[in-house]
């Protein structure tokens, strides 16, 4: 691992980012292919750190190309292909990648998900192809609500408990044991620790660690498959964009524990709730990131934005309810040295002026459906911003309207640097043509 | 000024709108006329939404409100209490394969507060349900929804079955959801997008010919 000259806790945060960012361009342990393939590993991660810290233009506008299932259909796989043929998945991503030669790699193990890890977990929270959905389809969110509306105060009092004891069980059936699981502070004396012991007799524990041992074993079947393909690219020059991914704590609470009416009802109903359980779910949201990180992690952290877009909700609920915890959030990981990319699904033109208030140099606004103008007019100085070619236009355009497009959006927001070229929104199908016509436009209009 | 009972409701003030109904009703008011209130409230929740000033969680909210408000006052309702003239029928459905349903839910209320009658098939609906339904309803107005990609497909073949089934010269298609635009209209071959959940509207009324 990499080390640093003064300790860890001593480095300022602007210290931390230089340093993540410097590991992120000298990956430990990695060897290259060529030294070709070297120089155009650093050459990415430059022009990516360019664009990202504000501090000088890029060579180039870099592009990225955020995909979800296409490596898949381009390969020929269906998604139900993708998701339980593990090595054609693996093969479909390493091949798509080399093909597409964007500024990082998009790594299979967010939409190659394994398939039979899921059966076997029982998991509640999205159906899939071959369960639920067909066979051409991508995998798909289903709300439920996972926590009842009289259980903030369980969530606030201890929320790892709640996650632990209450929400899995919910949300997959093979966590239905850990309703169960005994109080971990027992242990503290030898006399109490007997109480702990015995609750690993219940059946249905030991049914759920049975069932979790299976799974486990499946998934590493799976990630032996995936994870080399990262390193296989890294070697072959591709960096990796995104290292971790948390959410905004309003989003944690709409989308996954209560759900979207449920949440919205609770925002009339118990306004002070909603807003002490998001202040809550900062710290976690945080851990979630820095828990399992190391020096030497990829500093971008993809955040995805649901429930703060305009039209659902006011501004003033916007800053009441969604952006106050989400601030928290972002300072918290950028105080460790990480770059939050804020992917704001769905449009943020009304969000513009309150989201100027971030920490400069420190975060990627990843947009969708904003207008690119007036992004970079709020956000120049402050924020790089990335985007936003659209579904209609990689799915059902020609390559040539791709190409005009992003010449066009190339000559409007890049000037001055803090751009990224990317797809609006996670393309689970495209022309590849198009996604091609985006890349080369980059190459080909993006020159500083 | 509005009834006490009209500007709870447009306030989101839950609690109090029960409170009014059910002292209305203890005072021999007529239930159909709480309704009615209810039915005035939900148009100003409406002319709100389509203002800017109000958003999807009061649509929700609203929605919320006037289901309790029904609950409380329907079983003192004599049966067979006259329906309101409708501007016409719009048939609306996410389309088969998605399963997004705020934006479809919101199409419905902008248009239901707006006059017509609306028949929600719901999500991940096959093309032959939206065929069936625009025959047995005799609908002007078909509305697809639709938030992914692999949405556009099923949007155009259901556009497709319309056609086949010999419908397409009765009824006029909207297509609406997270990312359309004319590409993708001309794509699927529907005769208008919408942007947001007002184009419904302004859609339906100009197919129905009222303002």
């Amino acid at each position: 691992m990499a080390t640093t000259e003064k300790p860890w806790k001593e480095l300022s945060a602007a210290e931390r980012q230089a340093f993540r960012l410097n590991a992120w361009l000298n990956p430990e342990g990695l060897e290259f292919e060529s030294s070709e393939a070297e120089a155009a590993y650093k050459a990415r991660v430059t022009r990516l750190t360019d664009a990202i810290t504000l501090e000088r233009t890029p060579d180039r506008v870099p592009v990225y190309a955020f995909v979800g299932f296409h490596p898949a259909s381009w390969a020929g796989l269906s998604p139900y292909e993708a998701m339980n043929d593990y090595d054609r998945a693996a093969q479909a991503w390493l091949d798509y990648n080399l093909d597409l030669q964007a500024d990082a790699q998009i790594p299979p193990i967010f939409n190659a998900v394994p398939a039979r890890a899921f059966e076997l977990l029982d998991y509640r929270s999205y159906i899939w192809p071959g369960h639920g959905l067909e066979k051409h389809q991508g995998y798909q969110y289903v709300e439920a609500e996972f926590m009842k509306e009289d259980e903030y105060d369980a969530l606030i009092d201890d929320p790892t408990d709640f996650l632990l004891r209450t929400y899995l069980p919910r949300v997959a059936g093979a966590y239905e044991g850990f309703a169960k699981f005994p109080a971990p502070i027992d242990l503290v004396e030898l006399p109490f620790a007997p109480s702990n012991m015995l609750g690993y007799a219940a059946p249905e524990l030991l049914a759920s660690f049975e069932k979790l041992a299976a799974i486990g074993k499946e998934t590493a079947a799976w990630g032996e498959k995936m994870f080399p393909v990262i390193g296989r690219l890294m070697a072959a020059g591709l960096p990796l964009y995104d290292g971790a991914a948390t959410k905004a704590p309003f989003d944690l609470l709409g989308d996954t524990l209560r759900g979207t009416r449920e949440m919205i009802f609770d925002m009339f109903r118990q306004p002070e709730k909603v807003l002490e359980a998001c202040d809550r779910l900062v710290p976690l949201c945080v851990k979630w990131v820095t828990a399992r990180a190391t020096s030497g992690s990829v500093p971008l952290v993809f955040i995805p934005l649901h429930k703060g877009a305009d039209g659902f909700m006011s501004d003033e609920q916007f800053r009441t309810f969604y952006w106050p915890s989400l601030r928290r959030l972002i300072d918290g990981l950028v105080a460790e040295g990480f770059i939050p990319r804020l992917f704001a699904e769905g449009k943020y033109e009304s969000r513009l002026e309150a989201i100027r208030d971030v920490p400069k140099a420190s975060v990627v606004w990843h947009f969708d459906q904003t207008d690119m103008a007036k992004a970079k007019e709020a956000l120049a100085g402050i924020a790089c911003i990335a985007g936003n070619v659209s579904p209609s236009l990689y799915y059902t355009a020609t390559p040539q309207e791709v190409t005009a497009y992003c010449r066009g959006l190339i000559e409007k927001v890049a000037p001055g640097g803090g751009f990224i070229l990317d797809v609006g929104v996670v393309a689970d199908d495209a022309k590849h043509e198009n996604l091609r016509a985006m890349v080369q436009a980059a190459k080909d209009f993006g020159a500083y | 000024m509005a009834h006490e009972l009209v500007e709870a409701l447009v306030g989101m003030k839950e609690k109090e709108v029960l409170r009014i109904a059910e002292e209305l009703l203890g005072r021999g008011e007529d239930p159909l006329e709480i309704l009615r209130l209810s039915q005035e409230a939900m148009g100003i929740v409406g002319e709100r939404y389509e203002e800017g000033e109000y958003f999807l969680p009061e649509l929700v909210m609203s929605g919320e409100i006037l289901k309790k408000v029904a609950a409380l006052v329907k079983p003192r309702m004599a049966a067979g209490a006259p329906a309101a003239q409708k501007l016409g029928k719009v048939i609306l459905g996410t389309v088969r394969g998605d399963i997004h349903d705020i934006g479809k839910d919101i199409v419905a209320f902008v248009l239901d507060v707006n006059g017509f009658e609306v028949t929600d098939l719901g999500i991940n609906v096959p093309e032959e349900k939206f065929v069936e339904a625009v025959k047995a309803n005799d609908a002007q107005v078909l509305a697809l929804s639709g938030f992914l990609t692999l949405a556009f497909d099923s949007m155009k073949s259901t556009v497709a079955a319309v056609e086949g089934a010999g419908l397409r010269s009765n009824v006029r298609i909207i297509i609406g959801g997270g990312h359309m635009d004319e590409t993708v209209r001309q794509f699927t071959g529907a005769d208008a997008y919408g942007d947001d959940a007002m184009a419904a509207v302004t859609f339906a009324k100009q197919v129905v010919g009222v303002n």
